[in-house]
């Protein structure tokens, strides 16, 4: 199962980008464990400058604006 | 050039909605539909235009850029910065920590910060499509300026001492780390025309979808003054000799909330129907870098000492903004 981490302070584009990624992976039935990172040490760590960005088993796959659906697809 | 969104005002409401130049609603509707057709047609063309040329560049890069510079120029370079570089506040305390903990001094990374939501590409559209090349000049030297000021002041006083503490761990981690050339690897200097233009048509629909409604608001609230405050009730009771006004402007800026796109037009209303230029300037300022939201924000990162410092220099910097070009401006215009 991929772990799918959200990076970002609770912006309304942080939420967007759950929300899709829960709607994406529920369609496709890709099981994914979801987890939203609002704290700043922890977003610290991973050096990103522009949220939200989206890691994929702790890389980095996304940083800054909304994911676009092809994008997500690719991910899962 | 211009010209013609003029006429497609005056065709819609004077001729199809046959409403008479002469009433307040008519006036201000024309103004209303003059000034909206205008901003939304250059901003879809030039936003793009300005994308292209941009598309490469990316706050990674400017932190880059920007660690290890001396602080003289790094002040200056961060201001600049902070004019070319897209920025929705929401990604001010990712930015602020990124560059923090790459070990750039508190001042620079301010002065990026302060400059960011002033000076953008399109509210130098507006402005220059509203107010004139003069005014935006102006505006961008007074932006930048404060900027500038700002992060030297902050260094100067040593407002690093106030950062919250895990702030500063990183701050005190990235300047010893600094020489031993850690860079995150930027190879993607070189960028194909197609991708240029999909990048490009993305900012211009985000960038749209997030203004357009700011742009109505300010706009039509343009209109309003335009055509319901009377003629010259501006100037007497607000006019360039009564100096409080700039504090009270700068005052009221505080808790209304916008960016540059929402408070330009409002601002050209004002100045057309007497506000002068420098009470004008401060209160538009005021409107967009210092905000509730974007303090409560840096107060994840900032202890109260510094957060009120900052509050109160930049307040005080937009009053002074203010009173000089009261003076300044109606002396070489």
């Amino acid at each position: 199962m991929k772990h799918v981490k959200v990076l970002g302070t609770g912006c309304s584009g942080c939420k967007t980008t759950l929300r899709l990624i829960r709607q994406v992976a529920d369609e496709r039935g890709v099981a994914v464990q979801l987890e939203k990172v609002e704290s700043l040490p922890e977003i610290m760590k991973y050096k990103v400058m522009s949220t939200p960005a989206v890691l994929i088993d702790d890389i980095v796959v996304h940083a800054g604006g909304i994911p676009s659906r092809d994008i997500i697809e690719s991910w899962l | 050039m211009f010209q013609i969104f003029t006429d497609f005002a005056t065709w819609l409401v004077y001729e199809r909605l046959s409403l008479s130049s002469s009433t307040k609603l008519g006036d201000a509707l024309h103004f209303f539909v003059e000034d909206v057709s205008k901003i939304f047609v250059l901003l879809l063309v030039l936003i793009y235009f300005v994308a292209i040329l941009r598309a490469s560049l990316d706050v990674g890069r400017v932190r880059d850029y920007l660690a290890g510079k001396h602080r003289g120029t790094g002040y200056f370079l961060g201001s600049c910065f902070g004019a070319i570089t897209p920025f929705c506040s929401c990604s001010s305390i990712p930015v602020f920590l990124g560059f923090t903990s790459a070990g750039i001094p508190l001042g620079i990374t301010m002065a990026f910060l302060i400059t960011s939501p002033l000076i953008n590409e399109v509210a130098v559209l507006l402005l220059v499509s509203l107010l004139g090349w003069k005014f935006t000049l102006v505006y961008i030297v007074v932006g930048m300026a404060v900027g500038i000021a700002g992060g030297a002041f902050l260094d100067h006083i040593k407002g690093e001492r106030w950062l919250a503490d895990f702030a500063a761990d990183a701050l005190r981690d990235g300047q010893q780390h600094q020489t031993d050339g850690i860079r995150h690897p930027s190879g993607t200097q070189h960028m194909s025309l197609s991708k240029r233009h999909a990048f490009a048509k993305d900012e211009t629909l985000n960038i749209f979808k997030r203004v357009w409604f700011w742009v109505i608001l300010g706009v039509g609230l343009g209109a309003a003054l335009h055509g319901f405050v009377p003629d010259g009730w501006i100037a007497s009771h607000l006019g360039a000799g009564q100096w409080w006004t700039v504090p009270v402007a700068v005052l009221v800026g505080i808790p209304l909330y916008s960016n540059a796109t929402g408070v330009i037009p409002v601002m050209e209303s004002l100045i057309t129907n007497g506000l002068p230029v420098g009470t004008a300037l401060a209160f538009c300022m005021s409107t967009v870098a210092v905000s509730f939201p974007e303090f409560i924000l840096l107060k994840q990162v900032m202890k109260w000492p510094l957060l009120c410092i900052l509050l109160l220099m930049l307040l005080t910097a937009f009053i002074l903004v203010g009173w000089v070009f009261n003076v300044v401006f109606p002396l070489v215009s």
